[in-house]
């Protein structure tokens, strides 16, 4: 390769890598230093060693917040990824009313947090929501979904499932579209059941597409913020806070920037290593099977 | 059970695509272990026909029996048939191996017999050392064997090529076109090949199914095809280079057989019987290149114009143009001397020629009653 075209190649991907630099590489930098610090909004910095991650590692309440952030992650991701292939099988097809479907489906996709968390209150609160009237109307004592700590984080779960069907739903959709439609027809040939055919030669044609769904899934979840923080703001008594909304308050509500950040690197390190774990695990799967 | 012994047989089958005909009407017999070519040029209803017989797609109307079992209802897979796909459609994330094994563990084989089976068919396709990989790690020619294997385990009544030979580069295709060959000798069962090349169909099959237009056309030995073409599409499309047709008009015939006159006034006495027509009957007269030589002038020959000339080493084609303006092919030897643009004069062998009637119907040397 030419010294120009080597050049001319870095210049495309220049803007890009700036970016990137500037705005994540540069920031997880500056936390990882700021995290070794007290410090707050306001710029005062003392540095205090590795004394964030010790209080952090026996704070109680970090281990809560832990510990509702993977509930909310395996009550949404494994759901999420069966209920969306369900509706692309479903819908994986070229007829009117199919189409229309898929639009319906997506279309909650493209609204904001905000408008969702607000519809989804609508539905559960229990003095005047949808539910709540339902079970009156047929003589049943509303459901108290919002405050019940054993129901809030399930509803948070719902909300978000029916949040983020969109795009799981085209990702299997067209993960379906590529499997070339003769492998069907040898099947149909070589007797293939239904079932036969689903689990032996659907599925694993999806394989990809399933480990992209859940990796992108449990990356997202994992972070989820938006849904605990308007509908229950983390209540009662921090049964549905997440991790995020845990490091949200503690950097704007107690102004304690360096703790906040310490807990965002954890987090990060643990997104990280579990979408890696995956990938990992996928990818030595596959290999075994060759 | 009849007594007569056929393995396939289509009575009458019709298929629409929602107002678009693809097949009308046909019908043929097939006799046991017999290799049949579908040939015919694209959209020419031969892949629907191989479907239909495959169950992939349902006839409309008319009836599908494969030894004496109606199957045009069955399922696919019930039909004792087996298909090598255009594409192979192998399933990717298989290894070779469960890709042959896939149908006989469905249809619920013994173990011990599906090894058997693999085993034996990987002997013979020389596919032993691939049996453990995945269809992406292997070549074109090792997928289309795997394809093959494929069929072959399944022990079929049938089997169903569908244009086997067509992704396969130069070298390879005359490999697999001789491997095809001795293939079909060791097998125990008919086989049908689609294909739109007339090499592919001569050289291998025992009878040639030509289809053009949603119809069969023609059913013949390859020899019948070549030497006696039911009309003039199966005149056009069987040989290489194509027959040349020249508008002729029928004169007084002599000795019981037919001669023509050329547009030029030249007469042409064929070998077609005179009860072909009356004398003044428009006919088109078909040559081929090895009824047609370049001679050095003299009685009785074309004068032409050669327009291209193609030199095969054996022998030379010489592509010409007469002064009316036909095209005519020519077959010189192969240390032919004509270039592009010489002048030549043709030599024309009536008795070997065809007439056609205007409404394609093909008409050959025939004996005098």
């Amino acid at each position: 390769m030419s010294k120009t075209a080597r050049f001319g190649g870095a210049f495309f991907v220049l803007p890009f890598v700036a970016a990137y630099s500037f705005l994540l590489i540069l920031p997880f930098i500056m936390g990882l230093w700021i995290s070794l610090n007290r410090a707050d909004l306001f710029g005062a910095r003392q540095f205090i060693g590795l004394d964030n991650y010790i209080r952090l590692f026996a704070d109680p309440v970090f281990y809560q917040a832990m510990g509702t952030t993977f509930l909310l992650a395996l009550m949404i991701v494994p759901a999420l990824t069966i209920i969306t292939l369900l509706l692309a099988l479903a819908l994986n097809r070229a007829t009117r009313s199919a189409a229309i479907f898929r639009g319906l489906f997506f279309s909650s996709s493209v609204l904001s947090v905000t408008i969702v968390t607000l519809i989804w209150r609508f539905v559960l609160t229990p003095d005047a929501g949808l539910i709540a009237k339902i079970l009156t109307a047929i003589g049943m004592q509303p459901i108290p979904f919002l405050s019940d700590p054993n129901l809030t984080v399930p509803a948070i779960a719902i909300t978000t499932i029916w949040w983020g069907l969109g795009l799981p739903m085209m990702l299997f959709l067209a993960g379906l579209q590529q499997i070339p439609q003769d492998i069907y027809e040898a099947a149909a040939l070589d007797r293939s059941s239904r079932w036969t055919t689903f689990f032996r030669i659907t599925l694993p044609s999806l394989r990809r597409t399933t480990i992209l769904v859940i990796m992108l899934q449990t990356a997202a979840q994992l972070q989820i913020f938006g849904q605990a923080q308007l509908l229950t703001s983390g209540g009662p008594s921090g049964s549905s806070r997440p991790m995020v909304l845990y490091i949200y308050e503690i950097a704007f509500g107690r102004w304690e920037l360096g703790y906040a950040i310490a807990a965002a690197e954890v987090l990060f390190v643990l997104v990280l290593a579990l979408t890696l774990g995956q990938y990992w695990l996928s990818v030595r799967t596959e290999d075994r099977g060759r | 059970m009849g007594v007569e012994l056929t393995s396939l047989s289509l009575i009458d089958v019709h298929k629409a695509y929602g107002s678009t005909p693809v097949l009308e009407g046909v019908s043929l017999e097939m006799q046991p272990k017999e290799f049949v070519a579908f040939l015919g040029p694209s959209g020419s209803g031969k892949s629907t026909l191989l479907r239909i017989i495959a169950g992939l797609e349902t006839p409309d109307s008319g009836e599908v029996w494969l030894d004496n079992l109606r199957i045009d209802s069955l399922a696919a897979g019930d039909r004792n048939v087996a298909l090598v796909f255009q594409q192979y459609a192998l399933y990717p994330h298989m290894t070779v191996r469960d890709n042959m094994a896939f149908g006989l563990r469905n249809a619920k084989v013994p173990a011990a017999e599906v090894n058997a089976r693999i085993a034996q068919a990987a002997k013979t396709l020389e596919i032993e050392e691939l049996l453990e990989r995945k269809p992406s790690q292997l070549s074109g020619g090792q997928r289309q064997r795997v394809a093959i294997g494929r069929a072959i385990v399944k022990v079929p009544k049938l089997f169903l090529l569908d244009e086997p030979l067509s992704n396969l580069d130069a070298a390879l295709r005359n490999r697999t076109r001789v491997e095809l060959a001795q293939l079909r000798q060791r097998v125990e069962a008919a086989v049908i090949m689609v294909t739109h090349d007339q090499a592919e169909a001569m050289t291998l099959a025992d009878r040639i199914v030509v289809m053009s237009d949603r119809k069969i056309q023609q059913v013949g030995t390859p020899m019948e095809i070549y030497d006696r073409p039911a009309n003039k599409f199966v005149a056009r499309f069987v040989g290489s280079p194509a027959m040349t047709m020249l508008p002729v008009t029928l004169s007084d015939p002599d000795g019981g057989f037919a001669q023509v006159v050329l547009a030029n006034g030249m007469h042409i006495q064929t070998s077609v019987l005179q009860s072909v027509g009356q004398t003044g009957d428009a006919f088109d007269l078909g040559l081929r290149p090895e009824n047609i030589s370049i001679v050095t002038s003299g009685e009785g020959t074309l004068d032409a114009a050669a327009t291209i000339v193609e030199r095969l080493g054996d022998r030379t084609l010489v592509y010409a143009r007469l002064t009316d303006g036909s095209e005519i092919t020519a077959l010189d030897r192969g240390d032919s001397k004509v270039r592009m643009g010489d002048k030549v004069h043709l030599a024309i062998d009536g008795r070997a020629a065809h007439l056609f009637a205007p409404d394609g119907t093909g008409h050959h040397a025939g004996h005098a009653a």
